[in-house]
């Protein structure tokens, strides 16, 4: 068998670092930090368990980071400056997806921006990040923000995302009213006795949420999640096979610096009064591919057999013609098939085109479909 | 029923009347994680030893599987095509993955008995 490659240079650790390897995690390099890829049941079954019950992930290798102003409109319009969202409008609480862009309208990170629900925190906005771009996502903001804003780093937090239709009732447990959330919203509550920030949100297509809390307190709530029936602790390899299925993009595969958020099939995320104003990076391309069409586009690639098409994999017409490329690609234990996503020229793109994915040198036959793969459960309350 | 030997890239073979019978150990299936598919050589194959025989898919990843001794694939395990997992399950029972009818008994000689095998993954943890 050929071996894994491995990494050699040293990896940071999240707070949970031990308690992980102590569970039977087989950790590796992710962004820079030892993470665990699965603990000791595997991938298949962790998938399994969170679309049943509730998976605990620890994703504290994540960037947070709150964006503070004297008001929220202030903070809203320079964040605005860098992105395509409409922030301006969130209400206190609310959640949004959005992009930062670079003057081409390429992507540099995709984000989650939450307004504070506190009105005696009017004005501050939290952001979450991807942990292989935090480092280049903050000094983004730092560079840009006019001087009546501050940053702040949150250095000594920690992220816990607790994903699958069993994971409100637990939480429930321990956070009063987090049944109650609507999704994509967000609140400083108590865990018990222990401050968080709870946001009902997450990237697996189940209801589910992200807990925020200081890192010397995450080792706390983990255990006591962890001492629930329903929870199991769940590795980055089913992280990645949920969020296929689900139909999300992943910074580095599906977006990257030369895609643009129509390109990538994410274009609601730019709310309406964006889309008419402008004012972020990027409009113009945005603004003619919202009225012409890209030139390319994000879809969902169903094989036929029982073979993946991963990452790299040629996508070409029945005629042996290439159209495109696969960005992500593996087995969805709960679709019971391999499905990819990859980005194919608009003329090829339609829903039910019949498709080749160049496997190993053999053609493999596949089919573009609709994403999501599996039905997303969000709370709709 | 011949004994059970080994290679230090974790297959092994069991040798019955010069034909061997081919898989992966369990070692090899634990550090793959769950297989989701298998890419099994043709019929009437010939493979020289180190040669890439077949491929394996875990979730996460691809994995060669190479022929541990030179010959002609003369069966390869078709159930493994509707239950791949069955390698995670008993990979040195029914998760075997094809006969090779021996060109070179002689390259049998090279490979480790069981017990030099676990001394061998004793060494490398």
């Amino acid at each position: 068998m050929s071996e894994p490659q491995t990494d050699s240079s040293p990896l940071r650790h999240t707070p949970l670092h031990d308690r992980h390897v102590s569970l039977g995690a087989r950790m590796v390099g992710f962004a820079g930090y030892a993470m665990p890829v699965q603990y000791k049941e595997g991938i298949l079954a962790e998938h399994q368990w969170t679309r049943a019950h509730a998976g605990l992930f620890d994703v504290s290798h994540m960037g947070q980071c709150f964006l503070i102003g004297p008001d929220h409109a202030t903070v809203a319009r320079a964040l605005e400056t860098l992105i395509p969202a409409d922030i301006l409008n969130l209400q206190p609480g609310q959640q949004r997806y959005s992009q930062f862009l670079n003057a081409e309208g390429g992507v540099l990170d995709d984000i989650m921006v939450t307004r504070s629900a506190d009105p005696d925190e009017d004005g501050t906005l939290m952001i979450i990040v991807n942990a292989g771009c935090k480092d280049a996502d903050f000094a983004h903001l730092k560079a840009h923000l006019p001087s009546n804003l501050t940053l702040l780093v949150a250095e000594h937090r920690a992220l816990l995302a607790l994903q699958g239709p069993e994971s409100a009732a637990v939480l429930s447990r321990h956070c009063k009213n987090a049944d109650s959330m609507a999704f994509m919203t967000g609140a400083s509550m108590l865990f018990d006795a222990i401050p968080v920030h709870l946001s009902r949100s997450g990237y697996s297509g189940e209801d589910g949420y992200e807990i925020s809390v200081r890192a010397d307190k995450v080792a706390i709530i983990n255990e006591r999640l962890l001492a629930h029936a329903e929870v199991k602790p769940i590795g980055l390899g089913a992280r990645d096979s949920l969020r296929l299925e689900a139909g999300l993009c992943l910074y580095g595969h599906e977006l990257d610096a030369t895609t643009s958020p129509v390109e990538a099939s994410i274009q609601w995320s730019i709310q309406k009064r964006r889309r008419e104003e402008g004012g972020f990076p990027g409009f113009d391309r945005i603004s003619r591919e919202l009225k012409e069409g890209p030139s390319r586009k994000r879809v969902g690639l169903l094989p036929e057999g029982r073979a993946p098409a991963r990452e790299g994999t040629e996508i070409t017409t029945e005629d042996g013609v290439k159209i495109g490329v696969v960005t992500s690609g593996g087995f969805g234990p709960t679709l019971n098939s391999p499905c990819a996503m990859g980005y194919v020229e608009t003329n090829h793109s339609a829903i039910g085109t019949k498709v080749h994915l160049m496997v190993r040198g053999n053609a493999m036959p596949a089919s573009i479909v609709t994403m999501p793969f599996v039905p997303h459960r969000f709370y709709r309350g | 029923m011949g004994e059970t030997k080994y290679t230090k890239d974790h297959e092994y073979i069991r040798l019955e009347a010069g034909i061997a019978l081919i898989g992966i150990s369990d070692y090899a299936q634990s550090q793959l994680g769950d297989v989701v598919f298998v890419e099994l050589p043709k019929l009437g194959k010939a493979l020289a030893k180190g040669d890439e025989a077949a491929i394996v898919e875990s979730v996460k990843a691809a994995s060669e599987v190479y022929a541990p001794v030179s010959g002609e694939v003369v069966e390869v395990n078709a159930a493994l095509e509707a239950q791949p997992g069955t390698i995670n399950e008993d990979p040195e029972g029914s998760g075997w993955f094809m006969k090779i009818k021996l060109s070179d008994p002689s390259e049998v000689t090279g490979l480790m008995n069981e017990a030099d095998y676990k001394a061998y993954l004793a060494a490398i943890h």
